[in-house]
């Protein structure tokens, strides 16, 4: 299995008259986009915002980031078995516009929608604040069920990235990333699995595996390149700073790294599906079936990560034990939520086997971000959403917030660079 | 140089002053001018940049009985020098010494603002006592050490007058205060996490980036005799509150909880209860907050004679990403008003 | 005592007497249920954890059936 990612770089977004991408700039048609996601008559209200990095902007409530791609070459369709056709992905040539990012923007429940600040202090915590993003703002029509809500403006935003992704079908790209996973002559190199559980705990909590809830799958081997080809959709708004967004799965850090490694330090042998589920039989189960698949395939090592807090630590700390029992050296990836003073315990649940944890983060730490000159979508919801909190938001649109609110500030991916020390 | 010193003031005990030694142990704080007994060497150390303006010596057993009371009496002789640091000892393995290093050292950083230091042994009480408001840093378990550890003192207390910013407590030789900072590094999640496997599978050393908590144990209360004449109260970390959340328990991070009075409540119903909680799916206890407090089984419990009574109040914060140093405040006050209120049994449910 | 979804946190947090609860979002009931049957399911829940609390123990316990 071979994907070629080719890599268009975007620099900057525009509207304009046409859908198109010249000299790396996207150009989007404002009104034809408007068009298409208002198909949905479930949403009533369709606005777009462009905005660039270093600007004074603010986006607010945040849902999903999502990287617009097209299959050039190979079977399989965007996102299967929710926008695109069922079919193997993972194989033949997708061009990324690299750079660029739809993000879905409007409140839904209330609490668990993020924050980008596009400059300022706030802006090193997203990744978001590097991309050109173009902001779809929607609202339901009135009475929407929440559950249809999440589904409404989950498919908006894959509709969109993929309707932006097709400019980039015939543009020959500046870089190609290559993965494969070729054999591994050099057998004392350690056969190394990555366990990638998906949050899948209900409303505002789910992810997609091939367009299959989470919640409703065993524990599955999956090849790497799938990941990395739009097999996974999050449907997800736990709190902003470590839920895994669409354009997260898309970009996998850890399977990244791996194949990085892979030949040379080390013998990456697969990916390991597994859910967080809201019931304690879910949890042994699938850390059971995920932990017996990692022995199956023969690993010697695995890494961990997790999505969200408080009872995913259970998953993380039972897949940990229950593969170290195998044997199996391994390696957690978590977020800590340590208090505002950072001098608390950090996770809900541990174990002695979890001997080696990389942290990225304590997401209770305080964060002052100055006002911004604009904002897309409104602030309205600051004081409610996880990581705010009564009188955070200041009168001349400033706050004070827990970096919890900031989206992918704290990603158990470890995609970016933030760690918590003991002081 | 013409630039200004930095003025510090050390505290003593009474026989590292000089006064005396088990028989001056009951003196009240007193002050004097400039540097006494190891603040000698310690002056030196610290050289031309900064000075050492006074000592507060306080007897040692007169500072272990009235603890708080003797670490406020420091502040505001301390206060009058107006200090950029405070120092204390070093108080090796003495633990009544211990106690006042790190008592006083915690009063004047809390009520003057500056930053403070000592130094002890490593199993000195104190150490665990204070090491989480207090910079530490390890000497050795007597006096013996004194040469050694006086030094090390010095570039501490350097780095505070200059407001350098404090390090790892490995690069800045202080015991660790257990508080979690953020910091970027140059390296993303994923590529040390495969670091650190990679170590691991070869057996070389590493370092993990969150060393597993413990976590404290009680003992089991003693059982509910009378359950037919007991009073029991609901207890929940689920967020349920009246309709509006009136007292705006966070979603999030909660940093209070809320007590209601359910005196003549029935059911929870949705149009008078929701929950608050940010954490899990809401549409199930909003349709039915009984869902998540068992208010109705209550009731008919209590009418049916299997309890005595459901008590009036009850205490609702919101478990999620809410800090286990907050959690166990909230737990210590409402078992204090529970106690107060004669309750027998609480059921606690959580999401 | 402590009802809880998810018993490994109950026990890693030190609660002493424990019952486990049906899910994290309606530890005490089940949606899927009809009415009546979901109020019997929470009484039996509410008075295992009374019996809980008659109950000497002298370690973590959890109660299951």
């Amino acid at each position: 299995m071979r994907l070629e990612l080719g890599i268009i770089k975007i620099e900057d977004v525009q509207f304009g008259e046409e859908t198109t991408v010249r000299n790396g700039t996207l150009y989007v048609n404002k009104k034809e986009l408007i068009g298409l996601v208002r198909q949905d008559d479930r949403l009533s209200e369709v606005d777009v915002e462009l905005t660039r990095p270093g600007e004074e902007v603010r986006i607010m409530p945040v849902k999903d980031v999502i990287e617009p791609r097209v299959k050039v070459s190979g079977s399989a369709e965007l996102f299967p078995g929710i926008i695109g056709k069922i079919g193997t992905l993972g194989s033949g040539r997708t061009n990324v516009l690299r750079g660029a990012a739809i993000v879905t923007v409007g409140r839904i429940v209330g609490y668990q929608e993020g924050l980008i600040d596009m400059s300022g202090p706030g802006a090193q915590y997203s990744p978001f604040s590097q991309t050109n993003n173009v902001a779809l703002i929607l609202h339901p029509i009135h009475g929407l069920a929440p559950h249809a809500h999440e589904e409404a403006v989950r498919l908006a935003g894959l509709r969109a990235a993929v309707y932006l992704g097709k400019t980039a079908k015939d543009l020959a790209p500046d870089e190609l990333e290559v993965y494969e996973l070729n054999p591994v002559t050099d057998t004392t190199l350690p056969r190394v699995a990555y366990v990638h559980p998906l949050l899948s705990e209900g409303l505002l909590h789910d992810t997609y595996l091939y367009g299959v809830d989470a919640k409703r799958i065993l524990p599955s081997l999956i090849h790497p390149n799938e990941v990395m080809d739009g097999a996974i959709v999050s449907g997800n708004c736990v709190s902003a700073c470590d839920k895994h967004t669409t354009y997260h799965h898309l970009n996998n850090p850890v399977i990244k790294e791996l194949y990085r490694r892979h030949g040379k330090d080390l013998n990456f042998i697969g990916v390991v599906i597994s859910n967080l589920n809201v019931t304690l039989a879910d949890k042994e189960r699938s850390s059971d079936y995920a932990s017996k698949l990692v022995k199956l395939i023969g690993a010697e090592g695995a890494i961990i990560t997790e999505e969200g807090f408080g009872n995913p630590d259970t998953d993380l700390m039972m897949l940990c034990k229950k593969i170290e029992e195998y044997g199996i050296k391994t390696v957690l990836i978590t977020d800590e939520y340590a208090g505002r003073d950072g001098g608390s315990q950090s996770l809900a649940d541990a174990v002695p086997q979890a001997d080696a944890v990389i942290s990225v983060g304590n997401a209770n730490e305080v964060i002052d971000l100055p006002p911004m000159k604009r904002i897309i979508g409104d602030l309205k919801r600051a004081e409610v959403i996880a990581g705010g909190f009564v009188g955070c938001l200041s009168t001349d649109g400033g706050l004070n917030i827990e970096i919890q609110a900031i989206m992918g500030s704290t990603c158990q991916l470890g995609f970016g660079t933030l760690t918590a020390g003991g002081y | 140089m013409a630039e200004k010193k930095y003025r510090v003031v050390h505290y003593l005990n009474q026989f590292y002053a000089g006064i005396g030694g088990e028989e001056k142990a009951d003196i009240p704080p007193l002050i004097k001018e400039g540097a006494v007994g190891p603040g000698r060497p310690l002056q030196q150390a610290l050289g031309e940049e900064g000075e050492i303006v006074a000592t507060v010596v306080c007897g040692d057993s007169y500072f272990a009985e009235n603890i708080e009371a003797a670490a406020e009496s420091v502040v505001e002789p301390v206060s009058r020098y107006k200090p950029d640091v405070f120092v204390a000892g070093p108080a090796f393995n003495a633990g009544r010494y211990g106690i006042a290093c790190g008592a006083s050292c915690s009063a004047v950083s809390k009520k003057l603002g500056i930053p403070v230091i000592t130094a002890m042994y490593k199993e000195n009480p104190a150490l665990e006592l204070y090491r989480k408001e207090v910079y530490i840093i390890p000497s050795a378990d007597s006096v013996r050490g004194m040469a050694e550890v006086i030094p090390r003192m010095a570039s501490f207390v350097r780095k505070l007058g200059l407001r350098q910013e404090v390090g790892l407590p490995e690069a800045d030789g202080y015991f660790p205060r257990g508080i979690r900072v953020n910091q970027f590094v140059g390296r993303t999640g994923a590529e040390r996490a495969v670091d650190m496997l990679l170590s691991k599978l070869r057996g070389e050393p590493f370092q993990t980036e969150y060393p597993m908590p413990t976590f404290e144990r009680v003992p089991p209360s003693p059982v509910v005799k009378e359950l037919h004449s007991a009073t029991i109260a609901l207890v929940t970390s689920g967020g349920i509150v009246p309709l509006g959340n009136p007292d705006r328990i966070e979603a999030a991070s909660a940093s209070k909880f809320a007590e209601y009075n359910i005196a003549g409540v029935h059911d929870l119903t949705p149009d008078a209860y929701q929950t608050c909680h940010g954490g899990y799916d809401p549409v199930y206890a909003n349709n039915d907050p009984d869902r998540v407090l068992p208010l109705d089984a209550m009731r008919a419990l209590e009418k049916d004679g299997t309890i005595g009574k459901l008590y009036d109040h009850y205490y609702v914060t919101v478990g999620n990403a809410t800090s286990i140093a907050n959690a166990q405040k909230f737990g210590e006050v409402i078992a204090e008003k529970l106690k107060a209120a004669d309750v027998d049994g609480v059921i606690l449910t959580s999401t | 005592m402590h009802v809880a979804s998810i018993v490994p946190i109950s026990l890693t947090v030190g609660a002493n007497r424990i019952v486990p609860a049906v899910a994290i979002p309606y530890p005490l009931g089940n949606p899927e249920l009809p009415e009546d049957e979901e109020r019997e399911l929470r009484l039996k829940l509410v008075k295992k954890a009374l019996r809980a609390l008659e109950t000497e123990v002298e370690k973590q316990t959890v109660f299951e059936e």
